[in-house]
């Protein structure tokens, strides 16, 4: 995969669409988002209530279960249920509320404003990573930081270091602790910790110690309390590893399901000086080929928060949530007359596809095209002599690979 | 910690122990359902306890007119009382939209604790039409305390004269349900001169003219559709006695102006309860956008995003990504009128309505006063 911008134009996905086409488009999907906004009322209100009502008992129930956790039947019933409702709180609750997606109920309690979530990070810093930059700048290199959380290579464009051979672990270990990976990319921990005068700035400080601030009290409650609390049936140790679990579970799955919004093979990316200029209806044509979507039941739509309508959410991220399934179908109908193609498949081989970019990217760049299973011993080779040896030989190495590839695809062809 | 005083009985040392174990309590509470405050899950079990945000439940929904219906309330534990004529705001969520207005309150304190208002349905009236076709006992509503001064003094003028015209009789009703529930009989000398578009149109008839019959009041009912309009050259024909009455008036806004000249110019005793009106100026041209608390006040255009109105003029504006997207520039608009310049949509607010807009995509559509 390469920048869109970059791409020729036999593979560029919008060569053939014009101008005037691109408007046109705009034009229709903000059809459809006026004619959610025009039927938006009581139906969706007692939606979300009803939701957030489910699942505060279902936390409460699983907790009080949780109570006499020695017990191994009552540790497997609450372990279920509180990873169940820590994922619901993450994901169809507090994402969407804190998008502003219920904010026209005026209610103050289900407020993009106030609402606080059951994670790492602020809810204030993880707004503004997310919804302004991320949202913004989708999938443009260099601007959205989601792209690979400025610890992944991302695109064959990136130059490759042998660090990168690390990829998939540090994914793998971003997914067990991904709340507080987003509460360190919230912060830009990297860039903020990089200089004296970063780290010193009183901003990041301030930002730093309310992220603490939050993180120990995510960690009293899941760790200490109710642990304690559990301690008259000797259950201290059985709710620990509970809350732990729940926490894991809750990583693992929105982690999967974030990485398959955008990053499943065939998702586009773009060029810093893309988007300067940009207007209403390629903003929208960004987000249509930035995003992918999940199939699958409806529980599924549920418990990823309506995230796998990713590409509905990416365009209309303030419409409610559970209004995505509806107006799909209508935003697949306006892929298939523009010409452009709606990424979406089931989860499995979603976060399949997902990581199989996670590793290729992982290696040099056709690396993993030009190795089979009879040449395996001597790629190797290559591969230890590009991660020991200096820039020179990488170069010279990843010429080769290239140009084996080349000529394996020519040879496809004819 | 002064609340320990205040509880600090004959022997004080127990009081201050089980405030302080009451603290802690708290705060193992509080530990315990963060990012939750224990409020929130108080409320999914008790909405109405002592110490909740003030709410209330539908008890019933009665029918007075065609188009009036009286809705019963009981409020929640922290409701501080009121006096009869007082009014109460409550926020009611229609079609999903939370809603904020005032009513008068048409009952003298109960002995069940409930209250009541009564709501007449105007045309275009989202709130009032709600409560009087769509309100259903056991539905909650949002509460404020009772306010307003448009009560009776202690002690009580000897004679009255109650002037009240369509849903403006709703305050005096609780007056004189309040006067006529007392034990001991009551000495009062009570004209009600009431005017209403038609017989039927008179919200309280029956028990009206029910008083006026047990001769507790005199009752002069005007219908417009026989009588004409109230004209306030009329009143010294109807009540001779105008000069030594003091006058109590509830109605529309030309009435009690018309009302409030003929009382100064001869300097009689006047009470008047305006009801609050929700008209918003606005014309879609722009207004005066006045930032409340930065004191600035600039001018916006119709097309020109608040956001970039406001920066223009020197405030400090938390801002995002300026296409509508991101929710980082909302501010509370107190009062005034918005329009959405991606569909024109026209948001209005009056103060106290809790309404808060994205700056970034919403252009003055007539004056606006926004909390920042």
């Amino acid at each position: 995969m390469t920048v869109l911008q970059k791409k020729t134009e036999t593979t560029n996905p919008i060569a053939h669409l014009s101008d005037e086409e691109i408007e046109r488009l705009g034009v229709e999907l903000d059809a459809i988002r006026q004619s959610i906004l025009d039927s938006r009322g009581e139906r969706d209100s007692a939606y979300i209530r009803k939701v957030i009502d489910a699942q505060r008992k279902l936390e409460l129930a699983s907790r009080a279960v949780l109570l006499a956790s020695a017990f191994p039947p009552a540790w497997v019933v609450g372990t279920a249920g509180l990873s169940v409702a820590k994922i619901i709180e993450n994901m169809e609750i507090g994402h969407n509320v804190m998008h502003g997606q219920w904010d026209w109920m005026r209610d103050p309690k289900i407020h993009s404003t106030t609402w606080e979530w059951d994670n790492a990070s602020p809810s204030d810093q993880w707004k503004h990573s997310h919804n302004e930059l991320h949202h913004t700048y989708t999938n443009v290199v260099g601007k959205d930081n989601d792209l690979g959380y400025g610890i992944m290579r991302v695109d064959e464009d990136q130059r490759w270091y042998p660090l990168y051979l690390a990829q998939p672990l540090w994914n793998f270990i971003n997914a067990c602790f991904f709340e507080y990976g987003i509460a360190a990319y919230d912060l830009e921990l990297g860039k903020n910790l990089s200089s004296e005068k970063r780290r010193q700035a009183p901003e990041f400080k301030a930002r730093a110690k309310q992220t603490l601030k939050k993180i120990r009290n995510q960690v009293r409650k899941d760790y200490v309390v109710h642990p304690l609390m559990s301690l008259p049936t000797g259950s201290f140790v059985p709710t620990l590893a509970a809350n732990f679990t729940a926490n894991l579970v809750r990583n693992l799955w929105t982690h999967s399901v974030i990485m398959c919004g955008h990053f499943p093979e065939g998702v586009e990316t773009f060029e810093r000086t893309s988007i300067e200029g940009e207007t209403r209806g390629e903003w929208y044509l960004r987000q249509m080929l930035g995003s992918a979507n999940i199939s699958g039941s409806k529980a599924m739509h549920f418990m990823t928060g309506n995230l796998s309508h990713q590409i509905e959410h990416h365009l209309f991220p303030d419409l409610p949530s559970n209004r995505y399934a509806e107006i799909a179908p209508q935003v697949q109908d306006v892929f298939q007359r523009y010409g452009l193609s709606y990424h979406m498949a089931p989860l499995p081989q979603q976060v399949a596809s997902a990581w199989h970019k996670v590793v290729r990217l992982s290696l040099p760049n056709d690396f993993l095209a030009t190795t089979t299973a009879k040449n395996l011993p001597s790629q190797l080779k290559v591969l230890f002599a590009m991660t020991t040896k200096g820039p020179k030989v990488r170069r010279a190495a990843q010429a080769r690979l290239t140009q084996q590839a080349r000529r394996a695809k020519v040879a496809a062809a004819a | 910690m002064t609340s320990v005083g205040l509880m600090r009985t004959a022997n004080g040392e127990p009081a201050v122990r089980s405030l302080a174990l009451r603290d802690r309590l708290m705060r193992v509470a509080e530990a315990a359902v963060t990012p939750l405050v224990p409020a929130d899950v108080l409320d999914i079990f008790s909405p109405l306890r002592s110490g909740a945000d003030l709410r209330a439940r539908i008890v019933s929904v009665v029918p007075e007119t065609a188009d009036a219906a009286t809705i019963v309330l009981k409020p929640g534990k922290d409701w501080a009382g009121h006096k009869p004529g007082q009014y109460v705001r409550i926020g009611v969520d229609v079609d999903g939209v939370r809603l904020w207005r005032t009513y008068s309150l048409t009952h003298g304190p109960r002995a069940d604790g409930h209250i009541s208002i009564t709501v007449k349905a105007i045309p275009d009236g989202l709130v009032s039409n709600h409560l009087v076709r769509r309100a259903r006992p056991g539905q909650m509503i949002q509460l404020g305390q009772a306010e307003g001064d448009f009560v009776l003094p202690d002690p009580r003028p000897e004679k009255l004269l109650l002037v009240t015209a369509g849903s403006g009789v709703t305050p005096v009703i609780g007056m004189l349900r309040n006067l006529f529930s007392r034990a001991e009989p009551l000495q009062a000398d009570i004209v009600l001169l009431h005017s209403a578009l038609s017989r039927s149109e008179v919200i309280f008839g029956r028990e009206l003219r029910a008083y006026a019959a047990e001769g507790r009041v005199r009752l002069v009912e005007m219908h417009t559709d026989v009588h004409g309009m109230l004209d306030v050259h009329d009143l010294d024909t109807i009540v001779p006695d105008l000069a030594e009455r003091t006058t109590y008036a509830c109605g529309p806004v030309g009435l009690l102006d018309a009302l409030e000249e003929h009382h100064t110019a001869r300097d009689l005793p006047l009470h008047l309860e305006r009801f609050r009106t929700a008209v918003v100026a606005s014309d879609g041209e722009g207004g005066t956008v006045t930032f409340g608390r930065s004191g600035i006040v600039v001018d916006g255009d119709g097309s020109t995003p608040i956001l970039d109105v406001g920066e223009s003029g020197g405030v400090l504006m938390p801002s995002g990504c300026r296409m509508g997207v991101c929710f980082g520039c909302v501010l509370p608009l107190r009062s005034g009128a918005v329009r959405d310049l991606r569909n024109g949509e026209l948001t209005v607010a009056a103060p106290g309505d809790g309404v808060i807009i994205q700056t970034c995509i919403n252009a003055a559509a007539g004056p606006c006063d926004i909390d920042h």
